[in-house]
């Protein structure tokens, strides 16, 4: 009874504001969501010139094998991600085996590894050519199989090794907080430890699992760079071939706002299907105690994370490292140092400013929920979904109009030559990463949002504290978990990000992806290995951390 | 609080202030497609020369061509560097190059490597030519391009991605010489005749030779220089397919200046320095490429490989053919 009551006070206050004076968060959500409408206008724009020959052409050769292989690797690479993760982030999380301490956080490390760097060692360890197979052939003759690794298969196993920390990191925030409790109060109502676990342990960490999978499978639907490496035909490869082979701009446009209708869709169901539930911790600041696993599993769990660290993370770092030592002489500079310091600098100031305002937006979401609210902040993180590339000539071909109207306002007006202002500045680098990399920022507050009950919110309230203040004391020492994880994400994220760093940098300022392009493009993967290898080690660094500050 | 204030509004600036400076410094303003290794010694000899500044930035064709669109008559580029005559093709073609009338370009660069109404120049050559296996092939065996269709070859040819411009440049060559239909069954019997998938990049393609996965492949002279580099005793060696007919398949990196350059003439200047004696060594060498200017030699390591004659074909023919040749391999499968 008084809850209805006061559920309805609170609609028609919130009603009452959306028409009179928007609050302050929602003025802020309303920018940042305007920030990514602009670019995916400029994308939607397309549809008023629409290339029905490329279409008719894709339609006729490609598109149904092209849809195919994209379904496979979001249901493969999903699939893969989420055991992985989940898997990896119970173990760690919530269990104790040897090595635990140091698994919780080398199991990161992949992270830090650009997917197509992952793709192209893995190609090289592992195709007809690689030691692995032509070993097999010496072995057991040239009739051998082995199954092609140039294909769905191998691009899910590649996909799944590097994305599935995203994933592992959301969900063993989740666990940890968790603990055995909640395994202990199923096995009291009669569950065995397994039913224990999908039944209970499992749909309490959903909005963790859910924030870690819709990362990936916007990753995975963008992804160029490993696709490209495995020559394997997707949808994304179609926008590029639309774009480079056609030279239609308009095309590739056309079938990237099919991917972001996609996510968003994905996106609605997922957030629909879990609206009604709540996920509230009781104690939130007591530590958990961990499971022991005992005999057999011990070794088990430790012989399962060490296989997954060697594969996705040693073997290929230790490959670079070996291309690093043959081409070092030749490839180091002092520019070096420079190119490093430009993608330390970027990566630290874009983590900040993306993880700040993901905290409003997170916050402006929880305030307000009212479907305009809701679907600004959905809206706002859809950056993340589309190819690096056709996002930002979304983000340069509105940045350019605004250039050329200062330039030719100031011309008019005053009679002065103005060089373009704002192109190759590093602010607007800076809001243009905030356009693509959002979701990164703000899936895990949002997810650690969730622990904060309305009861937290009441009894502040009733205490005095409001707004920023209320934020601030009792909010953001609970979503600490969550701002790092978003930090750090941002951070190597960024630093990895090629398409948007190439096209928006001032003249001759590059950094180490830069560089990585510049190499690979040119196949010179050997020589790519050292800023590789460079940008690999300054990625470890923010994981480090983390997994210190989470641990504490 | 004033203090945190103050450094926000200093970096606030300095975030601005980068571009700014540039612009007031630079003499001639470059966007470049061919990577910043292959490029950077050719500016820094320029420079050192003629005192001329000259500020770049590089990326892949594509954007740099839509970068120039976008920026409209403010752009600050003067000149445009880009790979492969088809990328140079629909810069002319979407109308961001400007024609340009020099004696000195005219006669160091052949009219076939060079856009008929001068919006663009070759400015170095690479083959796209026939690489066997020294130890399962011998060249009698090899004609041309065409025969690699042939039965002999069946389960033997390897070759790169149809996504790559190069074969993309390739075929609409094909398609210039023979007309559609033919060049259709051309790439038909390519692909009938493949020993594995296609590869994501020529190197890939030739150490898939090496480990015996097929015999012959179609790759850029460059690409088997470097190899050679690595490994003197490479079991692979270099074809020159159709000299009895058409010649070898050669496609070029060049440059246009663009339409609305500040800089044009110092542009100009820049392009046929590019080309001459002085230079074309600097800028084929570094890429194992041969120089266009027909009064300069290419390297002794390149010059090496034997000597071939190139087809005649005007390279603009490429870019003009290059949506046909993509949905044509599409059609035959060609991944």
């Amino acid at each position: 009874m008084t809850d209805s009551i006061r559920q309805c006070g609170v609609a028609a206050r919130a009603a009452t504001s959306r028409l009179l004076k928007p609050s302050g968060w929602q003025i802020v959500t309303g920018l940042v969501a305007v920030l990514i409408i602009v670019p995916l206008s400029v994308l939607l724009l397309a549809w008023l010139d629409p290339a029905w020959d490329i279409w008719q052409h894709l339609r006729e050769t490609l598109l149904a094998t092209l849809l195919f292989n994209s379904l496979k690797l979001i249901i493969g690479v999903g699939t893969g991600t989420l055991l992985l993760g989940v898997s990896l982030a119970w173990l760690t999380g919530a269990c104790d085996f040897p090595g635990r301490k140091i698994f919780s956080w080398a199991l990161l490390l992949p992270l830090a590894m650009p997917t197509y760097v992952l793709a192209f060692v893995f190609l090289g360890l592992f195709d007809f050519t690689g030691p692995v197979q032509t070993q097999l052939r010496q072995w057991f003759g040239n009739g051998i199989w082995v199954p092609d690794i140039r294909s769905a298969f191998g691009v899910v196993i590649v996909m799944s090794l590097a994305l599935y920390p995203y994933v592992y990191l959301l969900a063993r925030n989740a666990f940890q907080t968790q603990g055995k409790r909640g395994l202990e109060a199923a096995e009291s109502l009669g569950c065995t430890p397994v039913s224990g676990f999908f039944r209970v342990v499992l749909p309490m960490a959903r909005p963790w699992i859910a924030g870690g999978a819709t990362l990936v499978l916007m990753e995975t639907m963008a992804d160029f760079g490993a696709v490209s490496i495995f020559n394997f035909d997707t949808f994304t490869t179609a926008i590029y071939k639309a774009w480079f082979g056609f030279f239609s701009l308009p095309a590739a446009a056309q079938l990237s706002s099919l991917l972001v209708v996609l996510v968003f869709i994905f996106i609605l169901i997922e957030q629909r299907m879990r609206s009604r539930m709540r996920f509230s911790q009781s104690r939130i600041t007591a530590r958990a105690e961990r499971i022991d696993l005992h005999g057999w599993k011990r070794y088990a769990a430790t012989g399962y994370a060490l296989s997954v660290l060697l594969i996705a993370f040693l073997l290929p770092a230790l490959q670079l490292l070996i291309w690093t030592l043959n081409i070092f002489s030749e490839e180091f500079d002092k520019r070096y140092i420079e190119l490093l310091g430009h993608s330390l600098g970027l990566g630290l100031a874009a983590a900040l400013l993306i993880t700040s305002v993901a905290l409003l937006l997170a916050y402006a979401g929880r305030r307000h929920r009212d479907r305009l609210t809701s679907n600004l902040v959905r809206l706002a993180t859809l950056g993340y979904a589309l190819p690096g590339t056709v996002l930002a000539v979304g983000i340069f071909i509105p940045l350019a109009g605004l250039d050329n109207l200062l330039i030719d306002t100031a011309r008019s007006l005053f009679g002065i030559e103005l060089p373009p202002l704002l192109q190759g500045t590093i602010a607007v680098m800076l809001i243009a990463y905030l356009v693509r990399f959002m979701a990164a920022g703000f899936k895990p507050i949002d997810s650690a949002m969730h622990r904060v009950t309305g009861n937290i919110d009441e009894a502040s309230r009733l205490m005095g504290l409001r707004g920023l203040r209320l934020l601030t004391k009792i909010h953001l020492p609970m979503l600490r978990g969550g701002l790092l994880t978003a930090l750090t994400l941002v951070f190597v994220d960024v630093m990895k990000e090629m398409p948007i760093t190439l096209m928006t940098r001032p003249f001759g300022w590059d950094t180490l992806a830069v560089k990585i392009f510049e190499l690979t493009s040119e196949g010179e993967w050997e020589r790519a290995a050292l800023p590789s290898l460079t940008l690999l080690l300054t990625g470890l660094i923010p994981i480090v951390l983390l997994m210190r500050g989470a641990d504490k | 609080m004033s203090n945190l204030r103050k450094t926000a509004l200093f970096l606030l600036l300095l975030m601005f202030a980068i571009p700014i400076g540039q612009a007031l410094a630079a003499e001639l303003v470059v966007y470049s497609a061919r990577k910043e290794h292959l490029i950077k010694p050719l500016f820094e000899a320029y420079t050192q020369e003629t005192g001329t500044e000259i500020t770049y930035v590089t990326d892949k064709a594509g954007p740099l061509l839509q970068r120039l669109k976008a920026e409209g008559k403010n752009t600050r580029a003067d000149l445009l560097i880009t790979v492969d005559a088809g990328n140079l093709w629909h810069a002319a073609n979407e109308g961001v190059l400007q024609k340009v009338d020099s004696n000195v370009l005219n006669a160091n660069v052949p009219a076939n490597l060079r856009d008929p109404n001068n919006n663009w120049f070759g400015l170095s050559l690479r083959a796209r030519t026939i690489v066997y296996s020294t130890e399962r092939v011998t060249p009698e065996e090899l004609s041309t391009y065409e025969a690699l269709g042939d039965d002999v070859w069946n389960k033997r040819l390897l070759l790169r991605t149809s996504k790559k411009v190069y074969n993309q440049s390739l075929v609409a060559m094909l398609i210039a010489e023979h007309g559609e239909k033919k060049a259709a069954e051309i790439v038909e019997s390519w692909v009938a005749n493949l020993a594995a998938a296609p590869f994501s990049n020529d190197t890939k393609t030739m150490e898939a030779i090496l480990a015996g996965q097929g015999d012959v492949a179609i790759v850029n002279t460059y690409y088997f220089g470097r190899l050679l580099k690595k490994n003197p005793d490479l079991k692979l060696a270099l074809y020159w397919p159709n000299q009895n007919s058409t010649g070898v398949h050669v496609n070029v990196s060049g440059a246009g200046v663009t339409k609305y350059a500040k800089n044009s003439e110092a542009a100009i200047k820049f392009l046929e320095w590019l080309s001459s004696e002085k230079a074309q060594n600097l800028f084929a060498d570094a890429n194992m490429e041969y120089p266009v200017n027909p009064n300069v030699e290419a390297h002794e390591y390149v010059k090496a490989w034997g000597t071939f004659k190139a087809s005649d074909q005007n390279l603009a023919d490429a870019g003009a053919l290059q949506s046909d040749a993509i949905k044509l391999m599409d059609r035959a499968g060609y991944r």
